[in-house]
């Protein structure tokens, strides 16, 4: 018999599955809601449509876009601008330009307090997390942390602020009353996303090049579970966690796998792996839709994302976007 | 008939096939991922000095408003201290006048990596000192080693020639010290000159030409023209190459020493064409360490030809080409520290310092037996730059890393090159690996 066959017939079935993919699509039912891609490389912005599933924009941001969020109301994105080394506010309704905001050198990740107001942001290459408010546009306030700092996380009633620093590998709790680390934890080798979970009682850290998912108590902040993720016939060190979401009905954990080109799915009570999703290639950042009905990846190296199916837990679609996609928020 | 096998289930086989090309498809990318900060101007890294300092005068009247004060019930900091030893040499002639002789090679790196750990230090109490030691012309070597030794300083790192790195291991003193070796490139520090007390931070001369051979081959360039310097190392640089071009299936056509003496910038077009003449190759692989000759190869051989090797492409551990996991950041870093490039120097330096701090952190304990465990022991794991975690090979003290393979200007390839495996750890597929290593270290 002739292989060749054999991979056609092969081809022919991820073909089926491929189509059955999309005919699930409409089912999905997923609201109307839009995502914002940062393109690191692009220096621009990519607008999606989830309900059609399709980029309707593409806007000028400034010099290499990372990190993504939006104001609590939903009428402004703030984007990491990192190689301008500010923060660069748009109007989500018009997609301009309104205003910038000091944020220190290179910032990558930042997060927004509930207050509305203040703005903890991650300096990469200046081992700071830097404040700044967002109303009267000034810093006030700088934290030493860490080598790197890039991963924040906050508690849902901002008492507690978690960052992530990639070289010297910790997660530092800072208390955001006082802007004073109250503790430091050692965590693997260059954690990347801190998250806590919808009622602060756990911490999700990722570590890129350790391979590894540590889960801590929101409080003690003692290990409660390490996963290391592994793939039959991937090798061990394309195997780099970075961006994480939670469900907030509890349910489920998606851990972006960069290179390892897939999402692992995980029961977020039980902390076992349920299983990996194949999505495109060194996917970093995800995001899921306010309905949590879609969960969308940034694939850096494959200029594209992947929209997934959360109940049937399927990648459904691919998009292009500009080069480097890195960031991603979705408005609610 | 039928296409299929009755003998195999086709769920498996679809199993397999499915799980085969995934494996491959997930591989082929993993090496793509990108950082991409630009370098930063003279200009702007001036301006940014400034602005750090603006910042840092800021930081501290805020912090002076609130009242902030240092806490003084916390105990001492526990102290680690590393040394940095080097000694002057003589600076050969000017072959180039684009390049500066560099006489600081390590000491930046080590200065960053300090200042890292400290950064962690700050968080558990820990104090990391730097001595830096720099032994002028015709000095005693021997005798600073010595006092540093007495002076508690356990993890020596080393900028110094080969025969200086066993004279220093060899001491009585050395005995329950770590040396760092960070220049010296030479394959037998690593088999039978190896010591038990000596890790290499630097590539091996067959990690090197390993790296590079496998690029070649994978390229199917596989005849080579090998030309040799004068010197000691080159002749181990070409040892190596040939042992490359044998472990993995090039061939060498023609090998020739250059042996010229006179300085060449005025008279490589008339020579070299003459020399490369009636030679069948695909690529010239040339052996200067000193860079006497090789970049005058480059354009006047007699055929058009590729030249790799210690000039043209070259296969290193650091270069100013090399951007992706976060290497933007270290070179900005780095050369608002010294006001120049990185090299692989500076860049072993940064990672011995770095593997004490980590192995201090981890093992939680500055005790010197449990640090030397702990970074030879298989929890280990240092992340420099490289997209995968560097560790140390617990047979012969040689840091597992991969290799830049880069032209002037462009970053060409990392090795391993995934076609080559190994049942390990891709990146033994480099220099010497355990069951041909011929050092007697117990594992």
């Amino acid at each position: 018999m002739k292989p060749s066959v054999r991979v056609r017939r092969v081809l022919t079935r991820a073909g089926v599955l491929a189509a059955f993919g999309l005919s699930t699509l409409s089912v999905a039912g997923a609201q109307a809601a839009t995502a914002y891609i940062t393109n690191e490389k692009d220096n621009t912005v990519s607008v999606i449509d989830l309900d059609k599933l399709e980029v309707v924009k593409t806007v000028k941001v400034g010099q290499r876009p990372r990190g993504i969020i939006m104001n609590a109301d939903g009428t402004e994105i703030f984007v990491c601008t990192s190689d301008d080394n500010r923060i660069t506010v748009l109007d989500a309704e018009t997609l301009e330009i309104k205003y910038h905001l000091p944020s220190g050198p290179d910032p990558e990740l930042f997060i927004l307090h509930p207050d509305g107001r203040t703005l903890y942001i991650a300096n990469e290459d200046d081992n700071m997390v830097t404040v700044t408010d967002v109303i009267d546009k000034e810093i006030i306030d700088e934290i030493p942390v860490g080598v790197e700092p890039e991963g924040m996380g906050m508690t849902p009633g901002g008492e507690m602020l978690v960052n992530t620093s990639e070289t010297t590998n910790m997660a530092h709790f800072i208390d955001t009353d006082s802007h004073e680390i109250v503790d430091n934890v050692l965590v693997d080798t260059r954690p990347r996303v801190s998250i806590f979970d919808k009622d602060g009682k756990r911490v999700w850290i990722t570590s890129e090049v350790g391979g590894t998912l540590r889960v801590l108590d929101g409080e003690s902040h003692e290990l409660i579970k390490k996963i290391k993720f592994e793939i039959p016939g991937v090798n061990d060190e394309a195997i780099q966690p970075v961006g994480v979401r939670l469900t907030s009905d509890g349910k489920y954990g998606f851990v972006a796998l960069g290179p390892a080109n897939r999402i692992a799915v995980i029961d977020a009570k039980t902390l076992e792996i349920i299983k990996y999703i194949l999505v495109g290639q060194r996917v970093w950042q995800l995001a899921l839709t306010p309905d949590e009905k879609l969960l969308v990846s940034t694939n850096g190296v494959s200029n594209d994302v992947t929209v997934i199916n959360v109940e049937k837990l399927k990648a459904i679609k691919s998009i292009k976007v500009g080069r480097f996609p890195w960031g991603i928020v979705i408005q609610p | 008939m039928s296409f299929f096998r009755t003998d195999v289930p086709w769920p498996s086989l679809c199993t397999v096939l499915a799980a085969v090309f995934l494996g491959v498809f997930a591989f082929s990318t993993f090496r793509a991922e990108l950082a991409l900060a630009r370098e930063d101007t003279l200009q702007e890294i001036e301006e940014r000095k400034a602005w750090d300092e603006k910042r840092k005068k800021l930081r501290e009247e805020r912090r002076k408003k609130k009242g902030v004060q240092k806490k003084k019930d916390s105990p001492p900091a526990e102290k680690i201290r590393i040394a940095f030893l080097t000694q002057e040499v003589e600076v050969p002639p000017a072959l180039s006048n684009l390049d500066p002789v560099l006489t600081d090679e390590g000491v930046h790196g080590a200065r960053i990596a300090i200042e890292d750990n400290n950064t962690t230090g700050t968080f558990l109490n820990q104090d990391y000192i730097l001595a830096e030691v720099t032994v002028p012309l015709g000095g005693d070597l021997v005798a600073a080693f010595k006092k540093l030794v007495a002076g508690g300083h356990r993890h020596v790192v080393i900028n110094l020639p080969a025969a200086d790195v066993l004279a220093l291991a060899d001491l009585a003193e050395a005995s329950e010290v770590l040396i760092y070796n960070t220049s010296a490139p030479d394959d037998a520090l690593r088999n039978e000159q190896c010591r038990a007390n000596v890790l290499h931070t630097i590539p091996s001369r067959a990690m090197l030409a390993d790296a590079l051979a496998q690029f070649l081959v994978k390229k199917k360039w596989k005849e080579w023209f090998l030309v040799t310097g004068p010197g000691e190392g080159d002749r181990l640089f070409a040892e190596a190459i040939k042992r490359a071009a044998d472990k993995f299936g090039a061939d060498i056509e023609e090998e020739k020493v250059w042996d010229f003496t006179a300085d060449i910038r005025r008279t490589a077009s008339a020579e070299v064409p003459v020399f490369t003449q009636d030679v069948d190759y695909d690529v010239l692989i040339v052996a200067d360490e000193p860079g006497e000759f090789g970049e005058y190869l480059i354009w006047r051989t007699w055929d058009p030809s590729l030249v790799a090797g210690t000039q043209g492409l070259v296969p290193t551990a650091w270069h100013r080409t090399h951007e992706r996991w976060g290497a933007a950041q270290m070179q900005n870093r780095f050369r608002r520290e010294a006001g120049r490039w990185m090299t692989s120097v500076d860049y072993a330096a940064w990672i011995a310092v770095r593997s004490v701090g980590e192995a201090v952190t981890r093992a939680k304990s500055t005790d010197f037996a449990k640090v030397k465990e702990f970074i030879l022991g298989p929890e280990f794991s240092l992340a420099a730059y490289k997209g995968i975690k560097v560790t140390y090979r617990a047979w012969n003290g040689q840091l597992r890393e991969r290799i830049l393979l880069a032209a002037p200007r462009s970053l060409v390839s990392v090795s391993p090159q995934k076609e080559f495996l190994h049942p390990v750890s891709e990146v033994d597929t480099l220099g010497y690996d355990k069951p041909e290593s011929k050092c007697g270290n117990p594992d």
